[in-house]
C-alpha cells in the first residue's frame, strides 16, 4: 500500500497542483511582475522598476501609512474584544444551561451573512440610532472605527465561540475533577487548566481574527466607504481606491498589494509561532 | 470506520474530478460559440460593453434584432453601476475582448488611447452634427458621442404654482427666476412656507454618501469651473492650460451649495447617509419641490412607488450660482458618453462593430430604438426634428438647447483630473456640510487636489 502510494503520488497530486498553479501561483507571480510595471490592462504592461513602490508610500501624503495605522489599531482592538467575548460565551455555553443549543445556533448565525450585506445592515442600524442625535456614522472617524469594531465582533464572535466550545469540551473531565478535589478555586481552574488546555483553539482563533481584521474589505467599503474623507480607510480599501481611483496608478495599487501580502504573511507567521509555543499536549 | 473514511475520500476525489470536468464543459461553451464565430469570420462579431445599467434591456433586444437581421453575432454586456472601469480593465485583457466600449471624455481617452481605433473615416462620424464634441487627437477621431444629456434643477411645476399663487410670493412664475438672487429669495421664502405647501423642504436631500456625491463634485462643480475657463479663455484641449485651476468661482459654488443644504428636507448633518435614490424618491413623492439632476433621472422619478409627480409637471431650471453675467444662463448640456472601437480587435470585428453602430444611428429601425427604447437625444443629422424622445425631461433639454438668447453651459467636467480628485472633493463637501471642515479647507482640497491629480495623470 505504502509503496503504491509513493509510486502514484505525483499522479494523484497532479490535479491539485494544476488547480493551485492556475488559481494561485500564476496570478501571484503575474501580480508580482505587474507591481514593477505601468499598465492599464495586464497585456500592455511596461517595466518601470521600483517607481511604483516609491509612489505607494509617497502619494496622497502617505495615505497608505495612515491606512496602515488605522488598520493596526482596528486589528488590535477587534482581536482582543472578539476573542475575549467569544471565550466568555463559550465558557457560559459549556455549563449545560437550558437552551444551550439554541444559543449556540443563534450566536453562530451572523457569520453566515456576507460582508457587504452586513456592512449595509449595520450602516442602517447605526445611522438609525445616530439619527436621533442629528448625525451620521461619517461625521467622525471614531464613529466609523467603533462601528467597524462592533460589526466585526457581531460577525466573528459566534464562529470563534464554536471553536472555543470544541476546545473546552475536549478537556478531560478528570483534570477538572482532580483540581476541584485539590481545592482549586474557579478562577484558578480557569487560568491554570482551562486556558492552557484550549491553547490550540486560541492559536486558531487569533489567527483567524487577526488575518480577517487585517484584510477587512467588504465591511469597510459598505459601512463607511472610508469616510469621513479617507480617515477610516483600511489597507485593502486603500489598495482598491488606488488601483481604480486614477489613471496610470494600477501599478502603484499592485505594489501596495504586494507590500500588503508580505505584511499579512509576516504577521500571521509570527503569531502562529508565538501561540504555538504556548500549546500543551493533553 | 477506516473503510468508510477511505470511501468518503475517494468519493470526494471523484466529485472534484467530476466538478473539474463540469467546469471545463461549461467553459467550452464560449469556445463553441467562438468556433461558430470563426465559421462566420467574414462577418465578424460585435461585443459591446455598456455603461448604462438602466438601458441594458433595450440593448439586449436591439442586439437580438440586429443579429436576426444580419446574422452578425452581437453580445451586449452591462457593467454594474459604478464598475465600468473595473469591468473594462478585466474584459479588454481577454482574447474575446469588447469591440465597442465607452470612455467619458478626454481623461477617459487618455487611459484607453492604446485601444482606440481611428474613426475619422466612418459614416457615423460624418453624420455627427457638432464635430467639435468628438474626441480628437491630432488628425484622428477616437471617440464619437452618441447621446446628448442635460442637467439642471428639476422642479415640480405643481408645487411652484401653488407657491406663486400665494400672497406675498417673491415671483409670479418660474420664468422670473433668472439669476441667483431671485432663486435664493424664492427658495428661502418657500422653505419658510413649507408647511403651507405641504412639503418637507424645498430641495431634496443633498446626497453625500460615498459614491453618491457625483451630483455635487462633478455636476455642480462644472458650473463654476466653466465660468473660470470662460473668464480666462482656457482652451480645453490644451493640457497645460487645464493643469491648474484657482477655483475663482468657489464662493459662487458655495452660494448654491449652501442654498441646497440649508433649505432641504433634512438637517445638513444627516447628509452623509443619503443616496441619490433617496433624493429622487423624495422628489417623486412630492416631499420636496426641487432636485438637481439630469434627464436620465426621469425613469427614477416615474419608477418610484406612489409617485405623485405627473410627466407634465417636471421641468428644468438653470443652476444659477451668482456669477457675473449669469443672466441668460441655461442648463448644462453636453455628453460624457463616447463610443470607441477597440483597435486591437480583429479587422472583421472592428468593421462589424462600426456597421452595427451605423445601423443603430442611421437606419430607420435602429433610430426608432435609439429614440423610443433608449430614450436618447442623439447628436446625429440622421435624426429629423420630428423624432423626439417621449420623456418630459429629455424634451425639456431639447427645448432649452433651442431657446433663443440662452447660454447653455457645456460639460467641462470631462477635463476633471481623476476619480480620486472627485472623491476627495465630495468627501470635503460632506465634512463642510457636517460642520467639521471650513469652506477654506474645501477650497484647498479643490485647488491642490486638481494640481496634484493632473500632475499624477501626466506622470
Amino acid at each position: 500500500m505504502q509503496k503504491t502510494l509513493k509510486k502514484y503520488f505525483a499522479f494523484f497530486a497532479l490535479p491539485t497542483v494544476i488547480a493551485f498553479t492556475i488559481a494561485f501561483l500564476a496570478p501571484f507571480v503575474m501580480g508580482l511582475y505587474l507591481s514593477f510595471c505601468k499598465f492599464t490592462t495586464i497585456t500592455n504592461a511596461k517595466w518601470v522598476g521600483f517607481e511604483n513602490y516609491i509612489k505607494a508610500f509617497t502619494t496622497d501624503d502617505g495615505a497608505f501609512l495612515s491606512a496602515l495605522w488605522f488598520t493596526v489599531k482596528f486589528t488590535v482592538v477587534s482581536v482582543l474584544t472578539i476573542n475575549i467575548l467569544a471565550f466568555a460565551l463559550a465558557l457560559l455555553l459549556t455549563r449545560g444551561l437550558k437552551g444551550t443549543n439554541l444559543f449556540r445556533t443563534v450566536f453562530f448565525m451572523p457569520n453566515l451573512i456576507g460582508g457587504i450585506v452586513l456592512g449595509y445592515i449595520w450602516q442602517l442600524i447605526i445611522n438609525g440610532v445616530l439619527y436621533y442625535f442629528e448625525t451620521t456614522i461619517t461625521v467622525k472617524a471614531s464613529y466609523g472605527f467603533w462601528g467597524l469594531v462592533i460589526l466585526m465582533n457581531w460577525q466573528l464572535i459566534g464562529y470563534m465561540m464554536i471553536i472555543y466550545i470544541a476546545g473546552i469540551q475536549n478537556i478531560p473531565g478528570d483534570l477538572m475533577e482532580a483540581a476541584s478535589i485539590d481545592g482549586a478555586k474557579p478562577t484558578q481552574i480557569l487560568f491554570k487548566i482551562t486556558i492552557p488546555m484550549v491553547m490550540p483553539s486560541v492559536t486558531i482563533c487569533t489567527f483567524l481574527t487577526l488575518t480577517n481584521s487585517f484584510k477587512l474589505f467588504d465591511q469597510n467599503l459598505a459601512l463607511t466607504g472610508g469616510g469621513p474623507g479617507t480617515s477610516t480607510r483600511m489597507l485593502a480599501l486603500d489598495i482598491y481606491k488606488t488601483f481604480y481611483g486614477r489613471n496610470g496608478f494600477e501599478g502603484v495599487g499592485q505594489a501596495k498589494a504586494v507590500v500588503f501580502f508580505i505584511m499579512v504573511a509576516a504577521i500571521a507567521f509570527i503569531q502562529l509561532r508565538a501561540t504555538r509555543s504556548k500549546e500543551v499536549e493533553n | 470506520m477506516k473503510k468508510f473514511l477511505a470511501l468518503a475520500l475517494t468519493l470526494a476525489m471523484a466529485l472534484t474530478m467530476l466538478a473539474g470536468c463540469g467546469s471545463s464543459a461549461s467553459s467550452s461553451t464560449p469556445a463553441a460559440s467562438s468556433s461558430t464565430a470563426t465559421s462566420e469570420a467574414a462577418k465578424g462579431s460585435v461585443y459591446f460593453l455598456n455603461f448604462k445599467p438602466e438601458q441594458d434591456e433595450a440593448y439586449q433586444a436591439i442586439a437580438k434584432e440586429y443579429s436576426s437581421l444580419t446574422g452578425v453575432d452581437v453580445k451586449v454586456v452591462t457593467a454594474a453601476s459604478g464598475t465600468y472601469e473595473q469591468q473594462l480593465k478585466s474584459e479588454i485583457a481577454k482574447t474575446d475582448a469588447p469591440t465597442i466600449f465607452q470612455v467619458n471624455g478626454p481623461v477617459g481617452y487618455a487611459a484607453w488611447k492604446d485601444y482606440c481605433a481611428d474613426l475619422s473615416g466612418t459614416d457615423l462620424y460624418s453624420h455627427l452634427l457638432d464635430k467639435s464634441i468628438a474626441i480628437t487627437d491630432g488628425s484622428g477621431v477616437y471617440g464619437i458621442p452618441f447621446v446628448i444629456e442635460g442637467y439642471g434643477i428639476i422642479y415640480n411645476k405643481k408645487i411652484l404654482a401653488a407657491y406663486t399663487a400665494m400672497d406675498g410670493a417673491v415671483v409670479k412664475s418660474a420664468d422670473e427666476i433668472v439669476d441667483f438672487a431671485t432663486l435664493k429669495a424664492v427658495v428661502e421664502d418657500m422653505q419658510a412656507k413649507k408647511d403651507a405647501l405641504s412639503i418637507k423642504g424645498v430641495f431634496a436631500a443633498t446626497s453625500l454618501a460615498t459614491g453618491e456625491d457625483w451630483r455635487w463634485q462633478t455636476h455642480l462643480a462644472n458650473v463654476p469651473v466653466y465660468y473660470e475657463f470662460q473668464k480666462n479663455n482656457v482652451d480645453l484641449g490644451d493640457t497645460n492650460a487645464t493643469a491648474e485651476i484657482k477655483f475663482e468661482f468657489g464662493q459662487q459654488f458655495k452660494n448654491l451649495f449652501d442654498l441646497y443644504i440649508n433649505n432641504s428636507t433634512c438637517a445638513p448633518t444627516l447628509l452623509g447617509s443619503k443616496s441619490v435614490d433617496d433624493s429622487m424618491a423624495e422628489f417623486a413623492l412630492g416631499q420636496c419641490a426641487m432636485v438637481q439632476n439630469g434627464n436620465w433621472a426621469y425613469g427614477q422619478i416615474s419608477g418610484v412607488d406612489g409617485n405623485t409627480v405627473k410627466p407634465e409637471d417636471v421641468a428644468f431650471l438653470p443652476m444659477f450660482i451668482g456669477a457675473e453675467g449669469e443672466k441668460g444662463q441655461g442648463i448644462c448640456i453636453g455628453t460624457e458618453n463616447f463610443f470607441c472601437i477597440n483597435g486591437k480587435a480583429s479587422a472583421e470585428n472592428q468593421q462589424a462593430s462600426i456597421d452595427f453602430l451605423t445601423w443603430l444611428y442611421t437606419d430607420a429601425a435602429g433610430m426608432a430604438h435609439v429614440t423610443n427604447d433608449l430614450g436618447f437625444i442623439a447628436p446625429f443629422d440622421t435624426f429629423g426634428d420630428d423624432v423626439k424622445p417621449s420623456d418630459p425631461l429629455a424634451q425639456d433639454v431639447l427645448a432649452w438647447s433651442g431657446k433663443a438668447n440662452t447660454n447653455n453651459v457645456p460639460w467641462n467636467f470631462t477635463v476633471f483630473p481623476s476619480q480620486t480628485f472627485k472623491d476627495n472633493f465630495g468627501a470635503a463637501l460632506l465634512e463642510y456640510a457636517q460642520g467639521t471642515k471650513t469652506w477654506d479647507d474645501v477650497n484647498t482640497v479643490v485647488v491642490d487636489g486638481w494640481k496634484t491629480e493632473k500632475a499624477n495623470a501626466a506622470g
